[in-house]
């Protein structure tokens, strides 16, 4: 369990203030003068030290990903880009951290753009979330009036943080669909390399991070690597907000230490499953693109990257999706489908036409209006479409089937045969005229 | 140049091509949809990919091929050269899977497609696609998109290559076509389903690669393997474009780009690619002679008398004139003749140019199309190349994309690429020495100085002015040659290089048209005004302006019809190839002058094509040098600063010749093709949904 204080997120339920005023009593924005003060390798290997990973749901390490910028800034300016486009299903941990705790975005907006040497830093918000971005729109111009950032600050170092808002598409959470959208452009992504390091926003070296990555940064350098190192194991260090959601007594968004057991964290912050943990039937670790994963391995698991990819699952964002012996696992995997085949930009060909391809099979196998031989069917469908993308949507897209039919390929086949009983035939699907 | 293996074959290329490009330098193909030479990467039908090992073994993903670079495969390790796998079982996976994915939402119509046999789907879908589909749902159906009188629309059949939206929007520059929609809703079209605005919009439909932009006029007309396939050359502009001539019979079914990168590298103008109808349209078939004021069918022995009988008076009062898409040959022949006649009045610039006295690069499109790659500064005077060569537009606009800076002089056009508008003539030429400093300071200058100048009456102080604006420039320097004529007519320079200008004391096509000759001979020219008075003799092809005035009509053929030369704008020679027989009792142009020299006493001396051919480059020796651009060679004779005369500009702004860009020629005005888009351009086609 997370001592109460190891905690980053002070506020997370917006006990209290998000002004600055409160937000300084909880200890932003102390000490920022000093970690510039102490320079931008400082800063960088820090939070290499700290082990941080991205929280956006590929986990690459954070102070590598800095690294890769240029060393010094030539003809072209540097940008920090935020993703804030926080749109996978189950995921709600960057909405708490803008809406009650803003200035520690902010700071760590500052910083990070220091470390890089960006005097500009867009906050992409996604387009649903409006209150969200009212409120650090707020704290942005508080900040702007203290000094704190903007020219000629308090800190040193020239600083613009533009939040924008987007249009409500899934696909410009990818960071180049992002940096697309950003620009004006139809939110598709680019190909890499170029990486966007090398040739990003406006065709300038930039960063994009996840929100929870960058507001967590003040605090991992006010309080030392080592503190942050020491929580979790390791290479899956640090605090982390998990979103808990589905059925459990008690849905929450809790900041825990990482690799705590996926059981604990249901049985001491969510008040348990519904109907107790026998009553557990599958569990989503993190987000919808992830693999499911069974109650008998969800005893064990560790909610960490290394331990769920042990499980070939994901840590993804945390957002933990429980469900109970009540759900109808093919329906819920349909509609998970359903929002991939919605949300595929539809660039490239495997996932424009396999996203339709899947959740057409899915929603009849939800009825069980299939053949047995159409799970292998789906199953090979999902290996063309995965890891042939230009993006990740391909792969976001297969993985939440491929575990379906992993751990539950009875079940569907169960489902297939009642439906035939309850018709009174052999085969369902009749054959075209060949 | 780095070392590389290719399924076990090293091969050593340049490390900035794409992988795909070093497969296929290992001699390897790549299956590709979206890929295109000419056009940015999109990367996205995902057909290329290959895997890719880094000290033996392969990365998690396989690789789009056509996106990646040598330089940017991670350093080899282990001692062993990266390695591209092509062949390998995850690679076929791959293919296969993408090529099902690719035909689960297109339509089985093959039989009814008219990409049918020439369909890249189609065939990769032999090497990669599985015998029956495994997709049991209902497919896509999409709506079609109108886009104009040239390019029909299967939306259905469309893989969402992206590669038309990536042609208008690069390489035409007119961003009218795009993408709507997301996912499998994503549908192609153009803004607000408008017609198409380009002039070389119809190279989609050579662009795509499945059915789903395909050609209006020629749909459902044939299919490719009965078609008679002639590479030739095309005459709608000055350009000498490279096209391949499909006929089937005696009609020219459709006209296709070859690949020419000196030139036209491999698209063409909707002119060239759809004048082709106007082939079989108003064709004179039969020699013709009026009587009473009404033409009546003639047999070619009467007619050739007749003309004979006419060109037999004082050779004072009688002269010829060469049209715009006279080949080499016949004004060869004409000039011959006449010359043989003792006539010194022949000219070849119907429209009253005032090049063609002095050296070769007076007349010549010196930098070459091809120079223009190169070049970082253009001044553009009294040209519209949109309209007077659209290819040639396009290379331009390429070398703006890569930074050259164009400036213009001339009445305000659209030009697809924005340019500093210096003033609209000569008299109201805005800082005429910066821009003089700023072509000194360029590393290739060019000026293009196009007929809308030249052909005033003022031209010769005009060109004496660009001449010295030239000189002082010194766009003319060591290894380049930055003076350029912009012609209109694919046979003007084969005309000047003949020297079919007037002879000593002869009378210049102005002088003659403005009446007082007892006979005058029209090599196919209708684009002028004809004197009332006097006996009118036409050899030509089509019942246009010519044909209407003329008294003896002598019925030669079309470019697509013979064997013949013509020298493109840059000066380069290039042969023609007979397609089709010429219509009816119709023959090519030299025999007919042949034949008529014979009855007039005067033989020429040559019987045979190759005899004149070997005739016309003992006399001048540049028609031997075939597809051969000179460029900047023999800079020694050529002074800019000599050109034209000395004079008063008047105050007029410079217009280009053509205002309608789908109308120049009487091939293309017998078009019905080139009369619709004529119609659509002037905004007269309603937009389907109304």
């Amino acid at each position: 369990m997370l001592a109460d204080k190891d905690r980053i997120f002070l506020n997370l339920y917006g006990a209290h203030g998000a002004d600055l005023e409160s937000a300084k009593k909880r200890g932003a924005w102390n000490g920022t003068a000093d970690m510039i003060a102490a320079g931008r390798d400082w800063i960088i290997q820090q939070v290499k030290d700290s082990g941080l990973r991205g929280r956006g749901g590929a986990g690459f390490p954070t102070g590598l990903k800095w690294s890769f910028m240029p060393k010094e800034v030539k003809e072209r300016p540097h940008y920090l880009v935020v993703n804030a486009d926080e749109s996978e299903p189950g995921t709600c941990k960057d909405r708490d951290m803008m809406r009650h705790d803003p200035h520690l975005l902010i700071e760590g907006c500052l910083i990070a753009s220091f470390a890089m040497q960006a005097h500009t830093c867009y906050v992409y918000i996604r387009g649903e979330y409006v209150a969200e971005r009212e409120a650090l729109e707020r704290a942005v111009k508080e900040a702007y009036e203290a000094k704190l950032i903007g020219k000629n600050n308090l800190h040193g170092w020239d600083f613009d943080l533009y939040v924008h808002h987007g249009g409500g598409a899934y696909i410009c959470g990818e960071e180049t669909a992002l940096l697309e959208s950003l620009e004006g452009k139809k939110g598709q992504p680019r190909l890499k390399p170029p990486f966007p390091a090398n040739v990003g926003l406006y065709g300038c070296p930039t960063t994009v991070n996840n929100v929870e990555s960058i507001a967590v940064t003040p605090t991992i350098l006010r309080r030392g690597a080592k503190w942050f190192a020491g929580i979790g194991r390791a290479n899956n260090t640090g605090t982390k907000v998990f979103c808990v959601s589905g059925h459990v007594n008690k849905p929450c968004n809790i900041e825990e230490a990482m690799s705590i057991p996926l059981k604990q964290l249901i049985e001491e912050h969510c008040g348990g499953v519904r109907g107790g943990w026998g009553n557990l039937k599958a569990v989503i670790p993190g987000g919808s693109s992830v693999r499911m994963i069974p109650a008998h391995e969800a005893e064990t698991a560790l909610m960490d990257f290394d331990s769920l990819s042990a499980l070939k699952s994901g840590l993804g964002t945390a957002a933990v999706i429980v469900m109970d012996q009540s759900t109808d696992l093919i329906r819920a995997i349909a509609r998970i489908s359903y929002f991939y085949k919605h949300e595929s930009c539809g660039q490239c060909t495997p996932c424009r036409e396999g996203t339709g391809w899947m959740w057409r099979v899915l929603e009849r196998m939800a009825k069980g209006e299939a053949e047995h031989s159409e799970i292998d069917l789906l199953l090979d469908v999902t290996t063309q479409v995965e890891g042939h993308t230009i993006c990740a949507l391909g792969d976001a897209a297969a993985w939440p089937i491929q575990g379906l039919i992993r751990h539950f390929r009875g079940e569907i086949e169960q489902r297939i045969d009642r439906y035939r009983a309850a018709k009174g035939v052999h085969q369902v699907r009749a054959v075209a005229a060949e | 140049m780095t070392k590389i293996l290719v399924d076990g074959v090293e091969v050593d290329v340049p490390p900035e091509l794409t992988l795909l490009q070093a497969c296929e330098a290992a001699g390897v193909e790549i299956p590709r949809f979206c890929y295109h030479e000419r056009l940015s990467i999109a990367g996205n039908c995902r057909m290329c990919l290959i895997e890719v090992k880094v000290g033996g073994k392969s990365g998690p993903k396989p690789v789009a091929s056509c996106a990646q670079q040598v330089k940017d495969l991670p350093p080899p390790r282990d001692n062993m050269l990266n390695e591209l796998v092509t062949k390998s079982e995850a690679v076929k996976k791959a293919r296969n899977g993408v090529m099902e994915f690719l035909l689960i939402n297109h339509p089985l119509d093959c039989p009814i497609c008219d990409q049918g046999g020439e369909c890249d789907l189609q065939d990769q879908a032999m090497a990669y696609g599985r015998g029956g589909s495994r997709f049991d749902e209902n497919k896509r159906a999409v709506e079609e998109k109108f886009m104009g009188p040239l390019v029909k629309t299967v939306m259905t059949r469309c893989i969402l290559c992206t590669r038309c939206v990536r042609f208008v929007t690069e390489v035409a520059g007119v961003p009218e076509i795009g993408a709507i929609g997301r996912g499998e809703d994503m549908e192609i079209t153009t803004y607000l389903e408008a017609s198409l605005s380009s002039e070389l919009s119809a190279n989609v439909i050579d662009l795509c690669p499945v059915g789903a932009l395909t050609s209006k006029p020629y749909a459902f007309n044939a299919r490719p393997w009965e078609l008679s396939k002639t590479q030739t050359v095309d005459v709608m502009d000055a350009l000498g474009s490279n096209i391949r001539v499909d006929a089937r019979g005696d009609a020219v079914l459709r006209v296709l780009p070859r690949v020419n990168d000196e030139i036209n590298e491999e698209w063409i103008s909707d002119k060239t690619r759809y004048a082709e109808d106007g082939l079989s349209r108003q064709r004179l078939d039969r020699p013709y002679i009026r009587e009473n004021g009404k033409l009546r069918p003639a047999a070619w022995a009467e007619a050739l008398d007749a003309t004979a009988k006419a060109l037999s008076g004082n050779p004072a009062r009688i002269g010829a004139i060469a049209g715009d898409l006279a080949c080499a040959e016949s004004m060869k022949a004409t000039l011959d003749l006449f010359r043989a006649l003792g006539s010194p009045n022949t000219d070849c610039r119907p429209d009253g140019a005032v090049i063609g006295a002095g050296p070769r690069q007076s007349y010549l499109f010196n930098s070459t199309v091809a120079g223009i790659d190169e070049a970082d500064s253009i001044l553009l005077i009294g040209a519209n190349p949109r309209l007077e060569a659209p290819v040639l537009n396009a290379r331009i606009r390429k070398a703006w994309l890569r930074g050259a800076e164009i400036a213009y002089v001339g009445e305000a056009v659209e030009l697809t690429y924005p340019y500093t508008h210096l003033g609209r003539s000569f008299a109201d030429f805005k800082d005429r020495g910066a821009i003089v400093q700023k072509l000194k300071a360029a590393q290739r200058p060019m000026i293009v100085v196009g007929m809308g100048a030249l052909t005033r009456p003022d031209s010769a102080a005009v060109l004496q002015a660009v001449g010295a604006l030239a000189a002082s420039a010194g766009v003319v320097r060591e290894g380049w040659n930055g003076f350029n004529v912009l012609h209109t007519a694919a046979a003007r320079v084969g005309g000047l290089d003949l020297g079919f200008l007037p002879g000593a004391g002869g009378k210049s096509a102005r002088e003659m048209l403005q009446g007082g000759m007892d006979t005058l001979f029209l090599l196919g020219v209708d684009e002028v005004e004809l004197p009332k008075s006097g006996t009118v003799i036409y050899l030509g092809t089509h019942g246009d302006a010519g044909a209407h005035r003329a008294d003896i009509i002598l019925p030669g053929a079309a470019y697509t019809e013979k064997d013949a030369t013509w020298v493109n704008t840059e000066g380069r020679v290039q042969y023609g190839r007979r397609a089709t027989f010429p219509k009816g009792e119709a023959k090519e142009d030299w025999t007919i002058l042949r034949a008529l020299s014979g009855v007039l006493g005067k033989v020429l001396p040559y019987d045979s094509l190759a005899d004149l051919r070997a005739k016309m480059i003992a006399d001048h020796p540049t028609f031997g040098q075939v597809d051969y651009a000179p460029g900047a060679a023999d800079l020694a004779g050529f002074d800019p600063a000599k050109l034209g005369a000395a004079g008063d500009v008047a105050n007029v702004p410079f217009a280009s010749p053509i205002f309608d860009f789908y109308l120049t020629n009487p091939i293309a005005r017998a078009s019905k093709t080139m009369a619709e888009c004529s119609r659509a351009k002037a905004g007269a086609l309603k937009v389907a949904a109304e």
